[in-house]
């Protein structure tokens, strides 16, 4: 067990370290000086100069890549050109938006897929799975960002009960700035929960075929407490590896709703460093977001040992 | 095999029982039909559209369809039929290529895993996580920043996102060949790992990258949307579905249309690239059938 979550953790420290060296790469490879950049056309030679120095620039790509490393590790993420202060303050701040967005989001679709998904498996080939079917297609292909601009039509310019965006801040009060962040976040669920919907029928379909449940029905047991003692506990496995696989969509689909909603989170932090060329906060914001991605995905290689009991016995 | 293949037309004709099966299910037909239809009107774009869609007529700012043209017309008076028509050009264009690209790079390194497997294997793996870990949308904003906004930032960025799906579904499905006795015989024969990917792994395994490709286009559209909608996608004037939806935000009280009519367009070219996905699995694949 404990060999098990130490090649875990040494597989997550190395995913994480070629990440960042992924982007480190990406950023300082390509054409382009990001004093340059970030100074525009107007700026003078001298002025170039103390820039790349202050950005370190003129150090050679390793040293940057590990003073940069080293900052991250403890937390000093650098400063940002157009706002003067910490990126690490910076991302804090946008943080207490984007994580409950992406976390009211994850349930909600939960609680819209879980339901369906084994309704639609309970009644396989009728009419609820026909419609369920329908319903998840319907939720797979329409963009979140629509989603999210036809809830502002619907609820804020047409029958006015919340505002059509911006956020109160979290000193406001907790249930205005949920307030704030319940259409967002329906807005990105949808498309989660058609996934997470015919993730859930198929598994739970599955599990029902298998020899222990019908022995169990053989031995009668009533389909319903088949289908939620058994099937549901065991079809959890694969509900939660996509749930995992789809947060790099779930962050992807955030910046853009965050747009929509005029919402002060990460991905606009991101969008409004990349207008402004702030190639720091661009790059500390990116290595962020993936890191998120990583770490939740170990996270549901790690629930996999709480919720199989075969894989900690074989660990 | 489950589909025939007549010599000369090198189209895929199913055999009648399983065609009917398809068409039973539906998802292949409307899938197909939706499809070819948007698909037409991306092409006739390219001769006709009912009007320029770059001429700006402001008198005419905001009519709602069929006040002023079919669909009405947009902040700047333009005809929002032809901009929708010339979207979906942009749209379909951008998200083929990427997807093309994406699945030639990635295919070509899930074969290449599955025959090396060892160390090879090892570090392509950790680099599909690697890429996984960044949603298109972060390395267009990456690639954004230094390289510019614009088709070619889009293309890349969408394309590098699916090298390692394309990697993960054809290595594990070129495993699985690998593992046949007629592969085993091959080898007996004296042929070599390239002519063997090549003769035994490739034709095999083309039924699943065929399925892939059709339900990854479904993604790049979204994923091409998203990217205009935050104006990293294709440069203005020329009109994408994301971006008009971006312009029609400040409008949404005075001219609705144009924040459902781009919408529903982008909806229905995924809908209808993963229908068709979901037929062709069932009619090409059906050890996948009903999942």
């Amino acid at each position: 067990m404990t060999g098990l979550l130490l090649r875990r953790f040494a597989s997550l420290f190395l995913t994480l370290l070629a990440v960042s060296a992924l982007i480190f790469l990406v950023m300082d490879v390509l054409p382009g000086d990001p004093a340059a950049i970030m100074l525009g056309t107007s700026a003078t030679p001298e002025t170039l100069e103390a820039l790349r120095r202050e950005l370190g620039l003129d150090q050679p790509l390793p040293l940057r890549y590990l003073s940069w490393l080293a900052g991250v590790a403890t937390g000093d993420l650098g400063t940002s050109y157009t706002y003067g202060v910490p990126v690490a303050g910076l991302i804090a701040e946008r943080l207490a938006v984007t994580l409950p967005l992406a976390f009211i989001a994850i349930l909600l679709s939960v609680a819209i897929a879980i339901p369906l998904g084994v309704a639609s498996a309970a009644r396989r080939n009728g009419a609820v799975d026909y419609a369920a079917g329908l319903l998840s297609q319907m939720f797979i292909a329409v963009p979140g960002f629509w989603v999210g601009l036809l809830l502002v039509l619907v609820f804020s310019v047409s029958l006015g009960w919340v505002p059509s965006g911006g956020f109160p801040g979290w000193q406001a009060g907790l249930m205005p700035a949920l307030g704030a962040l319940v259409l967002p976040a329906v807005a990105l669920a949808l498309p989660q929960a058609g996934v997470l919907t015919r993730v859930t029928r198929s598994a739970v379909i599955e599990v029902m075929n298998e020899d222990f449940v019908r022995t169990a029905r053989a031995k009668g047991l009533p389909r319903h407490k088949a289908l939620w003692r058994h099937a549901v506990p065991n079809a959890l496995v694969p509900v939660v590896t996509i749930l995992g696989l789809q947060f790099t969509f779930l962050i992807a689909g955030a910046v853009l709703v965050e747009n929509v909603f005029n919402l002060p989170g990460l991905g606009r932090l991101a969008l409004q460093a990349l207008s402004q060329r702030d190639i720091i906060v661009m790059q500390d914001v990116v290595l962020f977001f993936a890191a998120l991605v990583i770490v939740m995905n170990f996270l549901v290689d790690l629930s996999y040992l709480a919720l199989d009991p075969r894989l900690r016995k074989r660990a | 095999m489950s589909a025939v293949i007549p010599s000369g037309t090198g189209q895929i004709v199913p055999s009648r029982g399983k065609l009917r099966r398809a068409v039973s299910r539906g998802n292949l037909v409307i899938g197909g039909l939706l499809i070819g239809l948007i698909g037409a009107i991306a092409l006739l774009s390219l001769v006709w559209t009912p009007l320029p869609p770059g001429k700006l007529n402001i008198v005419q700012k905001l009519k709602p369809p069929l006040a002023q043209g079919l669909l009405g017309t947009d902040h700047l008076g333009r005809d929002l039929a032809s901009m929708l028509m010339v979207g979906a050009w942009n749209s379909l264009s951008i998200a083929v290529l990427a997807v093309t690209m994406g699945a030639f790079a990635g295919t070509l390194i899930g074969v290449t895993v599955a025959a090396r497997r060892g160390w090879f294997e090892a570090i392509m793996m950790r680099a599909n996580d690697v890429i996984f870990a960044l949603p298109p949308i972060l390395s267009a904003m990456m690639l954004g920043a230094l390289l510019g906004t614009g088709r070619r930032t889009a293309i890349i960025a969408i394309a590098v996102f699916m090298v390692p799906v394309f990697a993960r579904v054809t290595a594990s499905a070129a495993l699985q060949v690998l593992s046949r006795n007629y592969v085993l015989a091959a080898r007996g024969a004296g042929k070599g790992g390239i002519r063997i990917t090549v003769d035994h792994v490739l034709p095999n395994i083309a039924n699943q990258i065929i399925v892939q490709v059709t339900i990854q286009l479904g993604l790049a559209i979204l994923t091409e949307a998203g990217l205009s909608f935050l104006g990293l996608g294709m440069a203005p004037p020329a009109p994408t579905w994301g971006r008009m939806l971006a312009d029609a935000q400040t409008y949404l009280g005075r001219a609705p249309w144009l924040a459902i009519l781009p919408g529903l367009a982008i909806a229905l070219t995924v809908l209808g690239f993963n229908m068709l996905g979901d037929g062709l699995r069932d009619l090409l694949d059906p050890r996948e059938k009903g999942r």
